[in-house]
């Protein structure tokens, strides 16, 4: 039997979806899954994870409460669960979180690790992960004691196989931290992380002022999309870099993405290039971001965006 | 203070890749720093012009091509160069290694600087393993840092917008994000200026470490295919929208 844990990521008190893509790669006929769980409410994701496959949830706190909520800290605890618990594989979501976590987690177990995988074989240990921003598939092997594998959220489809969970308590002994976190600021409108989002709709210059991505957030709400631009929408100072999708900003990997007054540059295109399915919207016939899309409307965004906003709305029964 | 920044010669972003040997790539592409560590090499050197006493040595791994991209450092304003010299392309845990074992040979490191992630094998994991043999707090996607008095303050992207600020003493690792700074223009006196700067040469084979029992093996590169096939919507703006909306949720089964 194959002992392999999951990270599981939470979020407003909520399993985030993508997990459950997670789970169902690491699942296989003689694998033992365990997910971990940090911030104190395993009994809470139980029947959500059980329906998933997860038989044992390790709820995973220090002797004086939950874990504080620090990189380092959270590192050393999985790292100790799976030492206590014989569990040389890891799995974990390439997400913002998952960026910060997984790595140190490989780091301290000298651990090889590859982030951002869309296929895993486990028994051979060798996964598939996009190199050169996105130009290359590289087909990798791990070899050595442990493996930690980073999912590309949504890169593997859910599939649900219901069975009985049990919460196992495991108390991590007191470690020490080097790193202070003083405090978090959130932005005015938190959403759902671009890297994590299964729907997007970005912005381009197209947009041609801030206030206009009103007309995108407005389309987001309806469908619980995440807005993201072109570092061209970034550089006019129309929104900040964080919401910038391309090589030098995020890389996503939504089921949908669409691209309002954004011409297709191969930079932006290659933060993008594994959506589901991609929508282009642009004025001109000729950008580039008509031959690399799936489907395409050639006219005014403000026209356009809100047309579509009513209707998914109509369609959505909001 | 040392401050060290380990900077990698990576193909530029727009190179095509022509792969050969099955797990190898033509590499007489074009060649460039490594976009966020040209970020860290600019935040390391205005450390040491706001602090005067500092020294700033850039370090890398790589072919001798990689000379290069130290000379760029060189001529953004670090002092000197040091160049790990392989024509292979170890995994992450080799080059953790090799770098803690090359930094430490040459000083006592105050402060490292790296950016966050290569855009060529994107392994995402080479600092936090540098961090962790040096016994270094870490904190990556810095968009803000500032040094006072021993003690480091940084606020680095989390998710969904958020930011954190983070403390640390020294000596720590720094993983610049995008949004730090904007590297500074190399101007042609600099490039001659640099050229006069000491780099120190060394070969992988005879950095003294032990080889991890661990190891990442590329076994296969393959292009990535486009197989998108482009549908334009015509009609009228209400009609056109129809379409794509039926289209998302049988094609794209969203919604």
């Amino acid at each position: 039997m194959k002992k392999i844990g999951i990270l599981v990521e939470v979020r407003d008190g909520e399993i985030k979806t993508a997990n459950y893509g997670v789970i169902t790669a690491a699942r296989g006929d003689d694998h033992e899954l365990y997910a971990f769980v940090l911030d104190g409410s395993a009994e809470r994701y139980k029947d959500q994870l059980q329906k998933y496959g997860i038989r044992k949830i390790i709820d995973i706190r220090q002797m004086q409460g939950v874990v504080p909520r620090n990189p380092e800290l959270w590192s050393q605890a999985v790292t100790d669960t799976m030492r206590h618990f014989g569990i040389n594989t890891l799995f974990g979501l390439t997400s913002a979180q998952g960026r910060d976590l997984l790595p140190r987690v490989a780091a301290s177990l000298e651990a090889p690790l590859v982030m951002d995988c869309i296929n895993v074989n486990v028994a051979d240990r060798t996964v598939g992960k996009s190199q050169f921003s996105g130009k290359v598939l590289a087909t990798i092997r791990l070899s050595g004691r442990f493996s930690v594998y980073g999912i590309r959220p949504n890169a593997v489809e859910p599939e649900p196989a219901p069975c009985e969970a049990e919460v196992i308590p495991y108390r991590v002994p007191l470690s020490t931290r080097k790193m202070l976190i003083k405090k978090i600021r959130k932005p005015e409108s938190a959403g759902i992380d671009l890297t994590e989002a299964e729907v997007i709709i970005s912005g381009g210059r197209g947009m041609a002022r801030a206030e206009n991505f009103r007309i995108l957030h407005e389309c987001a709400e309806v469908t619980g999309a995440a807005v993201g631009a072109s570092r061209a929408a970034v550089d006019s100072g129309y929104v900040p870099h964080d919401m910038q999708v391309g090589q030098t900003g995020k890389t996503v990997s939504p089921k949908l993405y669409i691209a309002c007054g954004i011409s297709g540059s191969i930079q932006h295109f290659a933060g993008m290039k594994t959506s589901g399915v991609i929508v282009a919207i642009n004025t001109d016939p000729d950008a580039p971001i008509f031959e690399k899309c799936d489907f395409g409307i050639v006219g005014d965004l403000y026209e356009i965006v809100p047309l579509l906003t009513k209707q998914l709305k109509q369609a959505l029964g909001n | 203070m040392k401050i060290y920044v380990c900077v990698k010669h990576v193909p530029d972003s727009a190179a095509n890749i022509i792969i050969k040997e099955r797990n190898k790539f033509d590499e007489s592409v074009k060649y460039v720093i490594n976009p966020y560590d040209e970020i860290a090499v600019e935040e390391a050197v205005r450390v040491r012009e706001r602090d005067g006493d500092s020294e700033v040595i850039a370090v890398t791994l790589g072919k001798q091509e990689a000379i290069n991209t130290l000379r760029i450092a060189l001529a953004m304003g670090a002092n000197r160069g040091i160049l790990i010299e392989t024509n292979e392309r170890p995994d992450s845990m080799v080059t953790a290694r090799a770098l803690k074992v090359a930094i430490e040979q040459d000083g006592k490191p105050d402060i490292i600087f790296t950016g966050k992630e290569s855009i060529d094998s994107e392994g995402m994991q080479t600092m936090y393993r540098l961090a962790n043999a040096l016994g270094m707090p870490a904190v990556n996607n810095v968009v803000a840092f500032s040094v006072t008095g021993g003690q480091v303050t940084v606020e680095c992207e989390i998710e969904a917008g958020a930011r954190q600020v983070v403390e640390m003493g020294l000596p720590c690792l720094v993983g610049a994000g995008k949004g730090l700074n904007n590297p500074r223009y190399i101007k042609i006196p600099d490039v001659m200026k640099a050229r006069r700067k000491q780099v120190n040469q060394v070969d992988l084979d005879n950095l003294d470490f032990k080889k991890p029992s661990s190891s990442m093996e590329i076994l296969e590169l393959q292009p990535a295919l486009e197989k998108r096939q482009c549908h334009i919507l015509k009609g009228q703006p209400e009609e056109a929208v129809q379409k794509l909306v039926k289209l998302i949720r049988e094609e794209g089964k969203v919604f």
